[in-house]
């Protein structure tokens, strides 16, 4: 997950300092340090981490938080304003110009994944209901064009090329007339990589920005990137003046302290990160959600989000109805089950939880996507008759299931033990609906 | 222009942002003192040499000093040298090499570190001393990936084993050990798609074309090569260390020191992990990519400019 080091060595510190009931200037001193260490090791810049302890550290000794009744947590508040402050305070986004169309220009060094950070944008911007353009102004890495070209036929938008003869500029320019023409409102164009010390590339790119104007200049950023982001960001918001930032990769378990160092080196936002391989796993970037994240106070919002945007209503709805009259059967599980997988992988969800972060860690708790495809197999493997009413399975047809779905006697067993425990605490939530609270979203198999 | 020049051209951005602020430093302080060493802390820390590392050098540093082996400041630079190039040094030369059949090398990394260019100029590199060389398309997920391919073995002149997009890895590296020992070919680069090292799943894929190769070909793979980008900081760490787990890495290529990355993260890994680098890239040219040696490297690194 996300800074989950990071999260956890600052839980560790201050949990420490929350034993205490009054903190001296040492205890700070102390809890600092190590959010420091914690800080570098989280590829946080130099600089940057100096500062922000300075900072942390004049707010955090002051007369009214020693004394006050909590000190620990009010450290805790700083630390977090802190970190939220340096990561943009709030979420910045894209600027849709009055005129289309809006030109995009992706700039970044090779292999931070600019290609398929184009592809992902115009997938989030089509689902805005824009017609975005692809420009594929990669001419020099092997096959940059081709790949582009596949990425648009999965998304089904143009991708604007000319090939790798002309230069970036004249795909640009003809690229907007091409909009122009053919009524496309956004404009992406995907730029070569580069290792920024070459003066060549970084005159075509200034040379590409003059002719078209672009309305937003990013810099896609790899998440696992050390000290040298802000190297990077610097020497390209120098050349160009960068807009804002996205940042990739950030599903691994890179601790993004490149997240941190970018914003407050050049000023510029974070607007968007990548959180997978699949086209639509980009997310706008909330820097305040994600201060509560490396504190571990978790992402509802986010995953609230995420529930709605992924859930059915009508079908939740139907469900709802069906628990009501109490016949929720196995099929409805595997129908939840399937919802709740559209939502993403599980250990990325749970991280979004307060508290649910550490709770990943603890031993036999493992929250493998594999396992929903073996319950998925299961269900499968039954007769109508049987997921309707899992009382008849005796127990020649358990063996006859698990053969079916390439499990064991005792996995069935289990599964058949979760759905009668979930159904058993959906009848509580019932009760617990019935007096007054409105129904939400349900997870039946978390217990 | 030599090896060495080239060499120390290629790392000309890391001198400068590393061993040049050492020298300032040196030539800042007239003696050794806590501020010295914080800021000689902030240096290597600066240099993705890691929290750890920093750690360790910075004791041997202190040691020294209680020795008296280190008594002024410009004692140091010669000390630092040699503990990089020792912490560096051991096993980067090994070659890999089969008894019977092709050599198998099988290329591993995230996404975006350089993995098909490395093969491409790896191919380069051996033809050029006189061996066959073919290469497996084993990226079978990103886009093009196969195409990009397919024109560095133009270049490289190697020939390529491949499937269609979206087909199963092991099955084109299982082709591609069959194709290579038919041909008799004398060394099969096989390509993988990069994956995060954090996800499961595809890590799983990884070790079946491992287990398929080893199956196909006892004793292969005879070297499973990590790329990382110089860029990279303290992930570089947990990568190398999740990779090594899975398929048994036997060495890391290192790629983009050319930037103005600091490529301390080289020291880091070989200090904890105990992984060899074997190769460093120092450029986008086809002759950029070079054998590792640590003496060299430490030399570059603190050479005159």
């Amino acid at each position: 997950m996300v800074f989950e080091g990071l999260a956890d060595k600052l839980q560790n510190t201050f949990k420490k300092l929350r034993g205490r009931g009054k903190l001296t200037e040492s205890d700070v001193t102390e809890a600092l340090r190590e959010v420091r260490m914690a800080l570098l090791e989280a590829d946080v810049n130099f600089k940057v981490v100096k500062d922000f302890i300075a900072r942390v550290k004049e707010r955090a000794v002051g007369q009214d938080v020693l004394e006050s009744l909590t000190p620990a947590q009010q450290v805790v508040k700083i630390v977090n304003d802190e970190l939220t402050a340096l990561m943009g305070g709030t979420q910045s986004r894209i600027a849709i110009a009055s005129r289309p169309p809006t030109v995009i220009m992706l700039v970044g060094l090779q292999g931070a994944g600019k290609t398929t950070t184009a592809g992902k944008l115009a997938h989030f911007l089509k689902k805005q209901n824009k017609r975005p353009l692809l420009v594929a102004a990669d001419i020099y890495r092997p096959a940059a064009i081709k790949q582009l070209q596949v990425l648009g036929e999965q998304l089904e938008m143009p991708v604007f090329t000319l090939g790798d003869q002309e230069t970036p500029v004249t795909i640009a320019k003809k690229a907007i007339d091409h909009a122009n023409a053919y009524a496309r409102d956004v404009v992406i164009i995907d730029t070569a990589g580069r290792l920024h010390i070459n003066a060549e590339l970084m005159d075509e790119l200034k040379a590409v920005k003059q002719t078209v104007r672009p309305h937003e200049i990013l810099l896609v950023v790899d998440a696992m990137t050390g000290q040298d982001a802000v190297t990077v960001a610097e020497a390209f918001h120098g050349e160009l003046g960068l807009d804002g930032v996205i940042l990739t990769k950030l599903d691994g378990d890179a601790r993004g302290g490149a997240a941190l160092s970018v914003k407050a080196v050049t000023g510029c936002p974070i607007k968007f990160a990548g959180m997978g391989e699949k086209l639509d796993a980009l997310e706008p970037f909330h820097p305040d959600r994600m201060a509560s994240r490396i504190l571990g106070m978790g992402d509802v919002l986010s995953f609230i989000e995420k529930a709605q945007s992924a859930i059915d209503i009508e079908q939740a709805q139907a469900m709802e109805k069906k628990l009501r009259k109490d016949d929720f059967t196995l099929d409805d599980f595997l129908d939840q089950l399937q919802q709740v997988k559209k939502l993403g992988p599980l250990d990325q969800l749970l991280g979004m939880l307060p508290g649910m972060g550490n709770l990943k860690k603890m031993q036999g708790m493992e929250f493998d996507d594999k396992q929903f495809k073996q319950i998925e197999a299961i269900i499968q493997s039954m007769t109508k008759k049987e997921r309707r009413d899992p009382a008849i399975l005796n127990g020649s047809r358990r063996k006859r299931i698990a053969v079916g779905s390439g499990t064991r006697v005792q996995d069935v067993n289990r599964l058949l033990k979760q759905f009668a425990e979930a159904r058993k605490m959906m009848k509580k939530m019932q009760g617990m609906q019935k007096n007054g609270k409105k129904g939400g979203f349900k997870l039946p198999f978390m217990r | 222009m030599g090896f060495f020049d080239r060499l120390k051209e290629g790392l000309s951005k890391t001198r400068k942002g590393f061993t040049e602020k050492i020298e300032q430093l040196v030539t800042g302080y007239a003696q050794i003192d806590e501020e010295f060493l914080e800021d000689l802390e902030a240096v290597l820390l600066s240099a993705d040499v890691g929290i750890q590392t920093t750690g360790s050098l910075l004791a041997d540093i202190r040691q020294a000093i209680k020795a008296k082996q280190i008594e002024t400041p410009e004692q140091l630079t010669p000390f630092l040298r040699e503990r990089i190039s020792a912490l560096l040094a051991g096993g980067e030369d090994a070659q890999p090499h089969a008894g019977e059949g092709p050599v198998v090398i099988m290329v591993v990394g995230v996404n975006g570190v350089g993995k098909t260019t490395t093969i491409g100029k790896l191919a380069h590199y051996y033809r050029d001393q006189g061996q066959k060389v073919m290469l497996a398309a084993g990226d079978t997920f990103r886009a093009a990936a196969i195409d990009q391919l397919e024109i560095w073995g133009q270049r490289g002149g190697a020939e390529i084993v491949k499937h269609s997009a979206g087909s199963d890895p092991a099955a084109v590296a299982f082709d591609a050990v069959q194709a290579a020992r038919a041909r008799k070919a004398d060394l099969l680069i096989i390509d993988t798609a990069g994956r995060l090292h954090t996800k499961s799943n595809l890590m799983e894929e990884l070790k079946k074309v491992h287990r398929v190769i080893a199956r196909e070909l006892p004793g292969a793979p005879h070297e499973v090569l990590l790329v990382l980008d110089g860029t990279t900081g303290q992930n570089a760490l947990s990568q190398a260390r999740l990779f090594k787990e899975a398929v048994q890495v036997s060495g890391v290529v290192v790629t983009k020191l050319d930037g103005t990355a600091k490529g301390g993260v080289i020291v880091a890994i070989r200090a904890e992990l105990g992984l060899p680098v074997k190769w460093i890239g120092v450029g986008e040219g086809m002759d950029d990519l070079r054998p590792f040696v640590a003496e060299d490297f430490a030399e570059a690194l603190f050479a005159d400019k």
